[in-house]
């Protein structure tokens, strides 16, 4: 296998975004991350999208931003994996280019949620979940992350303020990034006080409905060496897993056993463990999620994940750094581009772009995205190599 | 829902039929064609017991629009006496009485209906027993 690397990356603008369609979304990310990348040709293009049929009644999605993007005639398929979409179509682009079978693949993501009303939207988001046995009874989303909220409060002991906390700690990050969709100050009572959803989580322990894209393009080594001068951002890990998809099936609710699997096998590809990460990406779609994201990839013991973001180890200039984009909760949340997004800044932190929430120590970063309630997780290694 | 949809499911919904591997003897609700824990492929067919206790809940405030004038409803995963669980509404009980650990008991109940001429859905909902 040939090593990978990415080698441009691009963002559209993110929000509820009436003027922009699903095409025009895929087409700005994709065509800014073409320019970065400096890139001779496109030979193949993957996009995550979770769901165009229900947000938008267009399924065909990836002939469809293919033609829009200027590149009529390359292989274009489109990946679902609910919320994972984009992360699940990064890692296969990863798998193309170094199989020898494409060498310049862009890999991009989109939703366009705001075409619904927010009851629509929460209708094609159940889809996600195990719709005859979970939708069916009346389980929302937030409502199968407040089971395992409430799950991890009686387990661990975890504590009402620190799901808050990690709302607050995102937000924080977010205002300082010019591409969030929420761009204010959350504080814990801010949090606790908004209105119910599903208790224990509040609307500020939920991340929002977004409109927007991320693409990147990737390259093996050997040719991005010679197209563009300085550090590489390099590919180290890729991995994978699904687990049983209603969450009742699952052995420990307040384990993400699919995330902890795919860890597992990105660590073991790259020749890293935990430690070793300065930095990381997670699908903080709730509040909850984060905490027991960062349990899954080792950052802490399992059920030590509240107290971890208590003592402030998540911050951004905490140990271990979580969400320095502002996350699915500040930064937005446009479900099939979320896990594309999430490259697009350990790239920027690897290549120290990231202005004002720039890392001081960003060699090796990690990206955890997953789809439903973790039915489906992939996990994504970058270093940076070269000076 | 198409009428066809929700007559499916009626084995499950109505009579709670499981399918218990008759290899491993662990019980899958629903039931499955292959055992996931190892890899048996024949079933015997069951039906749960109704008597469980409550894993974990929620109280749900924003619901999906044909549940709307339930909310604010409880909803929670139980655990049946025989270990099998599952996601069920949990009636008959005001939502701030709701522990985790207490028992609680099926019953059969309507899960909601679909407009003016659909069909009505019904299945299992929990209370407290």
């Amino acid at each position: 296998m040939r090593p990978v690397a990415v080698i441009g990356v691009g963002l559209s603008p993110w929000g509820e975004l009436w003027r922009s369609s699903l095409r025009d979304l895929f087409a700005q990310a994709a065509l800014k991350a073409i320019k970065d990348s400096g890139a001779p040709r496109i030979d193949s293009l993957l996009v995550g999208c979770m769901s165009g049929g229900l947000f938008n009644s267009q399924e065909h999605v990836g002939a469809l931003v293919a033609d829009y993007t200027g590149l009529k005639g390359v292989p274009a398929t489109r990946v679902e994996s609910a919320c994972a979409s984009g992360g699940v179509a990064f890692r296969q682009g990863v798998l193309e280019v170094a199989s020898g079978a494409s060498d310049f693949v862009l890999v991009g993501g989109v939703e366009k949620m705001t075409d619904l009303s927010g009851d629509g939207a929460t209708f094609a988001l159940s889809t996600a979940a195990d719709f005859d046995y979970e939708a069916y009874q009346g389980a929302t989303f937030p409502a199968l992350y407040a089971l395992m909220a409430r799950a991890h409060m009686d387990k661990y002991g975890t504590t009402r303020e620190q799901l808050a906390m990690v709302a607050a700690k995102n937000h924080d990050n977010g205002l300082l990034n010019p591409n969030a969709q929420f761009k204010m100050k959350v504080s814990v009572q801010d949090v606790m006080n908004s209105v119910k959803v599903a208790e224990p989580l509040c609307l500020l322990d939920c991340s929002p409905i977004t409109d927007g894209a991320a693409a990147v393009v990737l390259a093996p080594v050997e040719l991005a060496a010679k197209l563009k001068k300085g550090p590489l951002a390099k590919v180290l890990g890729v991995g994978q897993a699904a687990d049983a998809m209603a969450l009742a099936q699952r052995e420990d609710i307040t384990r993400l056993e699919a995330a902890e699997l795919a860890a597992q096998r990105a660590y073991k590809m790259a020749g890293k463990s935990p430690k070793d990460i300065d930095f990381a990406e997670v699908h903080d779609c709730f509040t909850i999620a984060e905490i027991c994201a960062i349990e899954a990839l080792g950052f802490c013991k399992p059920g030590q994940g509240g107290k971890f973001t208590e003592q402030g180890h998540t911050a951004l200039k905490g140990s271990k750094p979580i969400n320095t984009s502002g996350g699915l909760k500040s930064k937005g949340h446009p479900v099939g581009a979320t896990g594309v997004a999430q490259i697009v800044e350990l790239v920027e932190q690897l290549r120290g772009a990231a202005g004002e929430r720039q890392l001081s120590k960003a060699r090796v970063g990690l990206a955890q995205n997953m789809g439903g309630t973790c039915g489906s997780s992939v996990v994504s290694i970058l270093g940076r190599e070269g000076k | 829902m198409q009428p066809q949809r929700v007559w499916r499911e009626i084995p499950q919904r109505y009579r709670l039929e499981a399918g218990q591997c008759r290899k491993c003897k662990k019980i899958f609700f629903p039931p499955r064609l292959k055992c996931p824990d190892c890899g048996g492929e024949a079933f015997a067919k069951l039906r749960l017991p109704t008597d469980g206790k409550l894993l974990t809940y929620t109280v749900v405030h924003t619901a999906p629009e044909r549940f709307a004038k339930l909310a604010p409803y409880g909803l929670g995963i139980v655990e049946l006496s025989n270990k099998v669980r599952l996601t069920v509404q949990i009636v008959d009980v005001e939502p701030e009485e709701l522990k985790s650990g207490m028992p609680l008991r099926l019953e059969f109940r309507k899960i909601h209906d679909v407009g003016h001429a659909g069909v009505i859905c019904y299945g299992y909902k929990a209370v407290p027993a």
